[in-house]
């Protein structure tokens, strides 16, 4: 019989192993933000302010029609909806467009709105150089607001995309107050 | 089978006065860090939960049978899914696997008992508290558990009830169990191989099972990282999976997949090994491809771990993503592919004979690879975005899982019943077995197809009145499938308790082969405290 091998070394290479694999799990957090951000999906392109690159020029070959949507998340009491609720733009062209909130809560909310961009393959060529949707907004009590949004459509965007929907569901953040400076420029206070 | 196996222990007790046997009565089963006390354990555990996950499934089929209510409102109806889900996977298939893993591979490879015994009494028994915990939810005033057993965020979460947290942390026992039983599956077989028991040398089943093991040690601290991460959420104001927040309740399935796909091999690849040990011995030849079949599991379980997303073809995944999960999920057809060939090469011109076992063997590799061929449909992306989330996912994963999983765990116990217990099972009974759970669960399951195709959504207590007779053959088939586990249950029984004198040859079986049939049958409680040498590979 051969002497008997520390089972000692290869049980804590194991453990180490599985630890590290815990920790992996976390990873994957980091990780999946970065890609979706690198990558331009699942919207996450469009949480971030991006300036115009300098040789952009507008393409008046073509018209896009563009849409805006919101939802409120889980009965939250506000009124969201979007001023303007489509038109057509050229890509590359500069748009402005306002989204009005009122908080009917009858109490001081913080919100934060999520965007959403269909079709998929159109998400990463919108882009916002000003967004309400940056930070989390605060509201007091019955505040009405016109919140703005500066974006413009990536002439790269493929010559198949004709209509691009842009969605915005809005979230009580009152859980998750963030400490940062809110993005109130361009909000209009009524 | 503690009175057989104690019996047994009596009679080698004459013969060999130095030895210390099992304790008496309850302790012998707390304290025992006995490899074959622990697989009886095993075992015993999933038989139960196997009957009481199997009384859900028939809640779920007798709500089914018509639309409208028939039984059971439609939250208790989702409690039932989820717990049916949850336990048949975690603590029927799994515990189960382990069980026999601690009863065979120890005698397989020529060791006394496993490496590491305290802590294989330990991983055992953190199964029966986690899984009170968890049953104990549908006692308690609010919901049990209700949204599915992948649980996605944010049901799980935003909206879990309650008894979502003793859900968590049965999670949390019950992937520790398993990790534990991993680790010591993976210093067994590295370190207590007999000598000339090569890597090349060794069973299929341990093959398997090292791979397996090594699937496990990856993936279920996963698990435990995204039920961890979904406690957070729940109670410590972090949002992974909260959009509010920042998070993203996509990301909750993609750490979910990550875990959940090498899971599913996790469930299967035993089997594939056990299978690999009864159609040679029923054949009366050699495995073929012996080679070819442990670099295709180890293949398996590789590719395993790049195919998570195609569960997630219609999140709104980008297309280049969508096109390479469906190609990579469909390579995992070639080494599967290669593993079936084998088998049928294998009964090409062998001299079969048709005892149970074997029944259990050629019924899953048939309805396996049936299995196998709706989940090639689920993988391509244009038909996935019809078949998702419909029946036809349900039908999918019976028919791997039950004709396929389960299938192989039944045709293990036939085939080393014998062997542990010393008396041969009523074969009779045995065959009406096979024939009523063939029958019953094609009954079930393949209608199911049928349903997704035409449009009937999984998860729901309620349908449209079109679905009713197909959901009504459904219901009777379950019931015969259900109701036949019964004999399987007098089967084991009889041979566990039965006072004759043990009537199995150690061989058992004229074509088997390998270390664990030079032993006595009923094998006794200790063995190979004389190391054998293994001189060539058993076929």
């Amino acid at each position: 019989m051969n002497p008997p091998r520390s089972h000692k070394r290869l049980t804590l290479i194991l453990v180490c192993g599985v630890i590290f694999m815990f920790g992996f799990c976390y990873m994957l957090v980091p990780l999946y933000q970065l890609i979706c951000q690198k990558e331009g999906i699942n919207g996450k392109a469009a949480n971030y302010a991006v300036t115009a690159a300098p040789g952009m020029k507008v393409d008046t070959s073509r018209v896009i029609k563009i849409t805006f949507s919101t939802t409120l998340h889980g009965g939250l009491k506000f009124k969201f909806i979007p001023l303007q609720h489509s038109f057509n733009i050229h890509p590359g062209e500069g748009k402005l467009v306002y989204f009005y909130a009122e908080n009917q809560s009858g109490k001081e909310m913080t919100v934060q709105a999520v965007p959403s961009i269909t079709p998929s393959d159109a998400a990463r060529f919108l882009k916002k150089t000003e967004c309400f949707c940056f930070t989390q907004q605060y509201f007091f009590k019955n505040e009405k607001a016109d919140m703005p949004v500066y974006f413009f459509i990536d002439p790269a965007v493929s010559k198949d995309i004709k209509e691009v929907t842009l969605s915005y569901t809005m979230f009580d953040a009152g859980g998750f107050i963030k400490k940062q400076e809110h993005f109130t420029k361009g909000r209009i206070d009524l | 089978m503690s009175e057989a196996i104690a019996h047994s222990h009596d009679h080698a007790h004459d013969h060999h006065d130095d030895h210390h046997g099992p304790e008496k009565g309850f302790k012998r089963w707390l304290f025992t860090t006995n490899h074959k006390d622990i697989g009886t354990l095993y075992l015993t555990f999933s038989l139960i939960m196997f009957f009481v996950s199997g009384a859900m499934a028939l809640i779920i089929r007798t709500e089914l049978f018509e639309p409208g209510k028939v039984l059971i409102n439609p939250e208790f109806f989702n409690q039932m899914t989820t717990m049916h889900g949850l336990i048949m996977v975690f603590g029927v298939i799994m515990p189960a696997m382990a069980g026999l893993a601690n009863w065979l591979i120890p005698m397989m490879i020529g060791a006394p008992d496993m490496a590491l015994p305290r802590l294989n009494n330990w991983s055992f028994w953190l199964l029966p508290f986690a899984f009170t915990m968890l049953m104990s939810t549908t006692l308690m005033s609010g919901p049990a558990p209700d949204f599915g057993w992948t649980f996605y965020a944010p049901l799980s979460t935003t909206y879990g009830p309650k008894s979502t947290d003793f859900f968590i942390f049965s999670i949390h026992m019950m992937g520790a169990s398993s990790i534990l039983a991993a680790l010591n599956i993976v210093v067994t077989i590295f370190n207590m191989r007999a000598p000339g028991m090569t890597w090349m040398r060794m069973p299929m089943f341990v093959w398997s099972w090292l791979v397996t093991a090594f699937l496990l040690l990856a993936v279920m601290p996963v698990l435990a990282g995204c039920v961890t991460m979904m406690l957070m959420d729940r109670h410590f104001h972090t949002s992974f999976f909260n959009a509010a927040g920042g998070g993203d309740p996509l990301l909750f399935q993609h750490v979910f997949w990550f875990f959940g796909h090498p899971e599913v091999y996790i469930l299967i690849l035993p089997g594939f090994g056990v299978i690999s040990e009864i159609i040679p011995t029923f054949a009366r030849k050699k495995l073929f491809g012996y080679h070819a079949m442990v670099y295709a599991t180890v293949l398996i379980a590789v590719v395993g771990f790049v195919v998570w997303m195609h569960h997630m073809f219609t999140t709104g995944a980008p297309i280049a993503a969508q096109l390479y999960f469906m190609y990579a999920t469909m390579l995992v057809a070639v080494p599967t592919g290669i593993k079936v060939f084998n088998w049928l090469a294998t009964l090409f011109k062998g001299s079969i004979t048709f005892e149970t076992p074997m029944l259990f063997a050629l019924g899953f590799l048939v309805m396996f690879t049936l299995g196998g061929f709706s989940g090639l449909m689920l993988a391509l992306v244009p038909s996935d975005y019809q078949y998702r989330d419909s029946y036809f996912v349900v039908a999918h994963f019976h028919y791997v899982l039950v004709s396929g999983s389960l299938f192989t765990i039944i045709a293990a116990v036939y085939y080393w019943l014998p062997k542990w217990t010393g008396h041969m099972y009523n074969e009779k009974l045995g065959q009406i077995h096979f024939w009523l759970s063939v029958i019953g669960m094609n009954l079930t399951f393949l209608p199911m197809h049928f349903l997704g195709l035409a449009g009937m959504p999984r998860r729901v207590p309620d349908y449209p009145l079109q679905f009713t007779d197909f959901n009504q053959i459904c219901t009777v088939g379950a019931f015969i499938f259900g109701f036949s586990q019964l004999i399987f249950l007098y089967v084991i029984l009889k041979s566990c308790f039965t006072k004759a004198k043990p009537n199995a040859t150690p061989e058992v079986w004229e074509g088997a082969h390998g270390l664990e049939w030079t032993l006595p049958s009923p094998v006794p409680y200790h063995t190979f405290e004389t190391i054998p040498v293994v001189h060539h590979q058993q076929p």
